[in-house]
């Protein structure tokens, strides 16, 4: 084990990677110069573990800043032998690239009867939270979900970054990867071997028998926070499931737990409308009727833009206070008045 | 290049009569509603299609635009499953699942066409970047039309390839109208001419009628990309004698009525049998081949009928490589 950051683990992935597979090819915007911190292993180009020391230029390529032949030419190299992993910085560029997206990488296999694969990952950051305005803060993995033939993945920790991402990378199905940044410094202890997480498999954070959580991405670590409390003051038992991939959905393991608790709260740091958290919920609805003791409450980010300035975009996305809250509601608790002052913004 | 012999000079022509073959007899089965959606031929291109096609090796990739019945039928595919496709039947090259829109062939390097103009052309560029990294010498080409190269992807896409000097050639066929829309009205300044802002040659094929021309030049593109000398954008004039689509009844008349004329005047299949004829081809022998392929046809269209549509459960595969589909 060692202890490692969220970018460190990735960083970590894509060098096991790259060692395990010549196939395996990284580009993107400064990949080279290692400017996100997952394409090498010091500040300067003669420090041991820099990509393009170990690997070449052949394969770790810096591009011009153009999304969509970037993206379209990963899905033609994809699809004639090489394994590319794209890093596309910023999730909200990956609007520029839509066409290739959607009509390419997600069409082919299926438009051609299955004469190609596409084992290619397209890696993107997610600034939310990090006052950085509108065009920088999206979170846009439910726009992907909607689109059938991507697989997505969305690690809340180290370990779950690099074992996830590994599997993406060994896919032969196209995966991308939205990774939270106020995520990036989260540190824990990660195996040093090369290690797999398969897709499509939840993970339970956190074992409890009162109410299930299913938080995504950042909401993880603010969910976990909101049961501790409520462990400590009201005695409640809560269950956080964390997805993890939410293409594949692992809908059993969440059904597993709604059958076990009855209660169902959902988190996530996207917009309310056709949101991962509006699929489960509605999975569950479908479902689980009958269990239900509650209604399922949502706890996203409200279909609104982000504000720039820190006072104003603080309230836009679920804490441990608005999922407390949430929780408090399905289990008919009294609002605790600091809960539910800060989740009255976002009501 | 070198001198073509005369066997491969007769396997163009072939080829042009197989896609011109093709086209018609799809065109009459959309007429007759035996071919369902939309088709959009190749007829009067097929010089251009075969001139580039057949400058390609097997083993080389390309891809294709909703203008691409002759892609794969000039890069050699057989045409009872490109003929499957059309109507939808389970031999198709793509099990029913693509169409006329998206007929592909990997066995022959078709990485497929796009519904969507331009979208295609990053795919070929991917391809020649995979021959890149994986060192084998095999090219790849892109066909768009003159629709496409108001397309910011296209420029995107000769800036990366000529930046890592990709063994890809940007192949337009400029048949001069993007549905209804005159070419000229829309496009700045000359499409070859744009080469020169990306430090690659541009080469306008005016005599796009002419199967060596388009042969000779793409060629030379192919031969450049091989020896590591990155990409070349190739404009090539033709026409298309058909409407945009099969059974599309424009209101107005956008093309000038005495113009499919004068094109007719030097079609393509007809102006390379009178070569042939010019270097001592028997004419008999080039009858033998025009009945030939109508032969094929026939035989592609039996294989066609004789096989069945695809079972529902097929509608529910090939999405991904290893996951069900989840209702």
């Amino acid at each position: 084990m060692t202890v490692m950051s969220f970018l460190g683990a990735i960083g970590a992935a894509q060098r096991e990677a790259m060692d395990a597979d010549e196939r395996v090819i990284i580009f993107g915007e400064d990949v080279e110069a290692n400017v996100y911190g997952t394409t090498g292993g010091g500040k300067t180009r003669s420090d041991k573990g820099d990509f393009v020391q170990m690997y070449g230029r052949n394969r770790i390529r810096n591009t011009p800043i153009s999304e969509e032949s970037m993206v379209g030419a990963a899905a033609g190299a994809a699809m004639t032998g090489l394994r590319p992993i794209v890093d596309l910085s910023y999730s909200s560029f990956l609007y520029m690239a839509m066409d290739q997206f959607v009509n390419q990488v997600a069409k082919n296999r299926y438009m051609f009867g299955g004469q190609a694969s596409m084992p290619v990952v397209f890696r993107s950051a997610m600034f939310y939270g990090l006052n950085t305005g509108a065009h920088h803060s999206d979170r846009p993995y439910p726009m992907f979900m909607n689109v059938p033939g991507l697989k997505i993945i969305v690690p809340s920790t180290p370990t779950d970054a690099k074992g996830l991402l590994r599997t993406a990378i060994d896919s032969d199905d196209p995966v991308l990867t939205f990774e939270a940044c106020i995520l990036w410094g989260a540190k824990e202890d990660v195996p040093d071997e090369e290690f797999w997480i398969p897709l499509g498999e939840a993970r339970t954070a956190r074992e409890g028998t009162d109410v299930t959580v299913v938080a995504i991405s950042s909401s993880v670590p603010e969910a976990l926070a909101a049961a501790e409390a409520l462990a400590a003051s009201e005695g409640v038992s809560v269950e956080v499931i964390d997805p993890r991939t939410l293409v594949p959905l692992d809908r059993d393991a969440i059904l597993r737990s709604v059958h076990k608790t009855g209660r169902l709260v959902v988190a996530e740091p996207a917009h309310r409308t056709c949101g991962a958290a509006a699929e489960i919920s509605a999975h569950i609805a479908e479902e689980a009727f009958g269990v239900l003791k509650a209604p399922i409450v949502r706890v996203t980010a409200p279909d609104m833009q982000i504000p720039f300035s820190p006072s104003l975009e603080k309230q836009m996305y679920p804490t441990r206070h608005t999922i407390e809250a949430a929780i408090r509601r399905v289990l008919d608790l009294p609002a605790s008045s600091e809960a539910s002052q800060h989740a009255a913004a976002t009501a | 290049m070198g001198t073509l012999t005369n066997e491969t000079l007769l396997e163009m022509q072939r080829r042009m009569l197989r896609i011109r073959a093709f086209d018609e007899r799809a065109s009459k089965m959309v007429k007759r509603g035996h071919i369902p959606g939309t088709v959009h031929t190749s007829i009067g291109q097929e010089a251009q299609v075969v001139g580039a096609t057949m400058a390609l090796r097997d083993g080389d990739y390309m891809s294709g635009n909703h203008r691409s019945h002759g892609h794969p039928i000039g890069k050699g595919s057989p045409l009872g499953p490109l003929m499957a496709e059309l109507v939808g039947k389970a031999t198709g090259v793509c099990k029913g699942k693509g169409g006329s829109l998206h007929l592909a062939d990997f066995a022959v390097g078709s990485l497929g066409e796009s519904g969507i103009v331009g979208s295609s052309i990053p795919i070929a560029m991917g391809a020649a970047l995979s021959a890149s990294v994986r060192g084998t010498d095999q090219v790849a080409l892109a066909f768009f039309g003159d629709g496409a190269a108001n397309q910011g992807v296209l420029y995107e896409s000769m800036n990366l390839s000529g930046v890592w000097k990709l063994p890809v050639i940007f192949l337009c066929e400029n048949n001069q109208y993007a549905l209804s829309t005159p070419a000229h009205t829309v496009t700045s300044g000359v499409i070859a001419d744009r080469a020169a802002g990306f430090g690659m040659p541009g080469v306008r094929v005016e005599e796009g009628q002419d199967v060596l021309a388009v042969h000779d030049a793409v060629s030379e593109a192919v031969a450049r990309a091989r020896a590591g000398e990155g990409p070349t954008l190739i404009e090539v004039v033709t026409y298309r004698y058909n409407e945009h689509s099969e059974g599309l009844r424009l209101g107005t008349d956008y093309r000038p009525a005495d113009e499919r004329e004068a094109w007719l005047k030097k079609d393509p299949i007809q102006l390379f049998r009178e070569h042939l004829q010019g270097i001592g081809i028997a004419p008999a022998e080039l009858d033998a081949l025009e009945a030939e392929v109508l032969a094929e046809v026939d035989d592609a269209v039996a294989f066609t009928d004789a096989s069945p549509y695809p079972e529902p459960s097929v509608a529910f595969d090939d999405l991904y490589t290893d996951t069900e589909y989840a209702a």
